[in-house]
């Protein structure tokens, strides 16, 4: 869209000026690489800004195509512009299943070439994200970031207004939250997006049933687990969580962590992203926030993130572009640049942030002990996973359903899944 | 009107006719030919499509629309889906209430304008004003307005009334009256509009009748007036109905579905199903539903009103 309507502003200064304009018309034809994202909250805004920056560097133009209202707003208009004929140049997803169809009806393009070029099999690190990049031998996009979700984040101040220990585990969380609540705080603040109450039940899962119990179930599709006495705790703990999630009344998931940083909320189980505001409001790990991975039960990392895709075009002079901005994105200085901003981890398991706060060490360590396990979207197919989401909104929002009544639901969608 | 019809027939009937009737059928050649681009749209787009999209309801299409046969699955989930319970519960209580209420509050306002008010210029651009609004621009000023932080309910507790609660977008048993509340500020003012172009048409004479009979006011408008006004009536249940059967972006505008998708719609379950699920079999299962809802209400009546006798 852009580029068409700069096209027309070409032209017709072309027109107008003649051969002033000609050069005007060189030079925008250098390329516009137009990328399609969805990250706009502050810190996200921020990170993506650092690409954009090493992208302009290289002599191209680069188009932002930022979509405002998360991945579920953004994907379904990434996907009806690939298969309506208008392709970006390079899309932001989250790597797993959500591309399969895409890249099995040929709709993108294949960087193996590139891949074994740099060197991406030695360099990634774990090995996990490649291959959720990977399609029957073949490399389809290119990690940018490790996100986990696996975290919770506390406000000090909240804890201190209130004048309580901050929790250093869930069981303590769960004992302070009704004085927290006393004192005038939303002890849990969750957004009303449906993928956060997901977000949110999973992490529980994996904290309170184990990792085993969630791979049986995400993985393995084992209804009988979802429907048994480790998931009916992760059930029982969840709607005791949705009590204290009430009053949150906000629908993104920034503002729900601002509600902690600046201190109206006690904590928000929320992945590392969430980093990427605190550090954007000037805020230190371990004074003005702590974080607890796991939710201080037993902390296992998802290695999920976003990787970039792009769809396969006809002009070859676009096709380097692309290849030559997947490389880009590997490069040692991005990741240091765009994964300090975003508070996500790096890719590569040889470059080292420069200054790691508290949070993003301990993030950093359990990823080299090797705790860490395939992200909910490298396992569960985007019907299954929205099902879910359905459900999981349906039971924190209500105030009826019960914990079992949401488990017999959850296990049959797990039963059902593809 | 007759005429139309007949030109209408004519064209259906094809082939045969110009054989028979060559002059006829070349009469208003040029008006014809106009319309063909229409007629065209109208057999791709909505016969076509919509033949497309029942097709491929019946196969198991995720991202991309393929014809793997999947039988009746589609239907079958879509029935054991809680949320489409819920989504066609909603559709029918805001559909019941709002077609209820912007008739009558819309015929009502109508009437008493009607009744020659002093600056009724003035009434009829503030009750038509909403109109000139979009869904998206109504469903996020209602939002804000019964926002219970920033909306009605602060208002009225900064007045002093401290335990005054109406946060209908927030309360899951009652969002969809919130819904309502918006559509019909939107919509009450064009009905208004028809219903006084109707009033307007009425024949000063049978007022004038009905008052030398002694008939009261009220009653005039009950037995005679009303009943005068059906195709106005027709005219407006049209309209209403075919913006509740769509309603779409008010939702999206005010709650998103919310809280807890107690505000879904079936249009959004589509939607929904379609691009964030990536599962088409399923969206177009539901759409064909939508499909047949209407066909199922709109047949008999097209056959009352149009088959049974014919009008001048």
């Amino acid at each position: 869209m852009i580029s068409v309507r700069e096209e027309k502003i070409v032209r017709l200064t072309t027109s107008l000026l003649g051969a002033t304009a000609l050069c005007a018309a060189t030079s925008a034809s250098a390329l516009d690489f137009e990328v399609t994202h969805w990250w706009t909250s502050g810190g996200e805004a921020n990170a993506v800004s650092k690409i954009a920056e090493a992208w302009n560097a290289t002599g191209n133009t680069w188009v932002d195509g930022a979509i405002a209202g998360g991945g579920d707003t953004a994907r379904p208009i990434m996907i009806s512009r690939i298969l309506g004929g208008d392709p970006m140049d390079a899309f932001q997803f989250n790597h797993g299943r959500q591309a399969e169809e895409l890249i099995e009806a040929g709709l993108l393009l294949d960087l193996t070439d590139v891949a074994e070029e740099q060197g991406w099999k030695e360099k990634i690190n774990p090995p996990s994200l490649l291959d959720a990049c990977t399609y029957e031998g073949r490399i389809y996009c290119a990690p940018i970031n490790i996100h986990s979700w696996q975290w919770m984040w506390l406000s000090r101040k909240a804890y201190e207004d209130a004048g309580l220990p901050v929790p250093t585990d869930w069981d303590s969380f769960i004992d302070s939250a009704d004085e927290l609540r006393a004192a005038g705080k939303v002890p849990l603040a969750l957004g009303g997006q449906p993928w956060q109450a997901t977000g949110a039940f999973n992490v529980m899962a994996t904290a309170l049933a184990g990792e085993d119990a969630y791979l049986a179930v995400n993985r393995d599709k084992d209804a009988e687990v979802a429907g048994g006495p480790d998931y009916a705790k992760v059930f029982e703990a969840a709607a005791v969580a949705r009590d204290f999630a009430m009053g949150s009344n906000v629908q993104d998931w920034n503002q729900a962590t601002n509600m902690v940083i600046t201190g109206q909320a006690g904590a928000q189980i929320m992945g590392d992203w969430a980093q990427g505001e605190f550090a954007l409001a000037g805020q230190t790990a371990g004074t003005d926030y702590d974080c607890l991975p796991g939710l201080g039960e037993q902390a296992v990392l998802d290695a999920g993130g976003d990787a970039f895709f792009f769809p396969v075009q006809d002009d070859p002079e676009v096709t380097a572009a692309q290849k030559q901005f997947a490389a880009m994105l590997l490069s040692p200085e991005v990741q240091v640049a765009f994964n300090a901003a975003k508070g996500s981890l790096p890719v590569r398991g040889d470059v080292n942030l420069e200054s790691v706060n508290e949070c993003t060490k301990k993030g950093l360590d359990l990823l080299a002990a090797g705790n860490v396990m395939p992200a909910g979207t490298t396992l569960l197919s985007p019907d299954t996973t929205q099902q879910i989401n359905d459900l999981m909104t349906e039971f924190w929002a209500s105030d009826s359903m019960s914990a079992a009544d949401a488990q017999a639901r959850y296990a049959e969608i797990i039963a059902n899944a593809d | 009107m007759s005429t139309t019809h007949d030109e209408v027939s004519s064209l259906a009937d094809g082939p045969s006719v110009p054989a028979r009737r060559p002059v006829r059928f070349l009469r208003n050649w040029s008006a014809k030919l106009a319309t063909v681009p229409m007629i065209a749209t109208a057999l791709v787009i909505f016969v076509g499509c919509t033949g497309w999209t029942v097709i491929h309801s019946f196969t198991n299409s995720k991202l991309l629309p393929k014809l793997n046969w999947a039988g009746l699955d589609q239907y079958r989930r879509l029935w054991s889906t809680p949320k489409w319970y819920v989504s066609i519960e909603n559709l029918a209580v805001f559909g019941a209430l709002s077609l209820i209420f912007t008739l009558v509050i819309g015929f009502v306002l109508a009437a008493l304008l009607d009744r020659k008010v002093r600056g009724e210029d003035v009434f009829r651009t503030i009750f038509l004003y909403p109109f000139a609004l979009s869904f998206i621009v109504t469903g996020l000023a209602w939002q804000w307005i019964l926002n219970p932080e920033l909306g009605l309910q602060s208002v009225i507790r900064s007045w002093g009334w401290d335990s005054f609660t109406f946060d209908p977008l927030y309360n899951a048993r009652i969002v969809i009256y919130g819904l309502l509340i918006a559509a019909l500020w939107q919509g009450t003012g064009l009905v208004m509009c028809i219903m006084l172009a109707g009033l307007r048409g009425i024949d000063e004479e049978i007022w004038k009748a009905a008052r030398v009979d002694g008939i009261p006011t009220w009653k005039t408008y009950t037995h005679v007036i009303i009943p005068m006004m059906r195709p106005v009536f027709v005219t407006s249940l049209v309209l209403i109905a075919s913006g509740i059967v769509k309603v779409y972006d008010l939702v999206i505008a005010q709650t998103g579905g919310g809280p807890g998708g107690a505000s879904a719609v079936p249009a959004m379950y589509v939607m929904e199903s379609m691009f964030s699920a990536q599962n088409l079999g399923q969206g177009f299962a539901a759409s064909t539903m939508m499909l047949l809802s209407v066909v199922i209400i709109l047949i008999p009546w097209a056959y009352l009103e149009f088959g049974g006798k014919k009008r001048g």
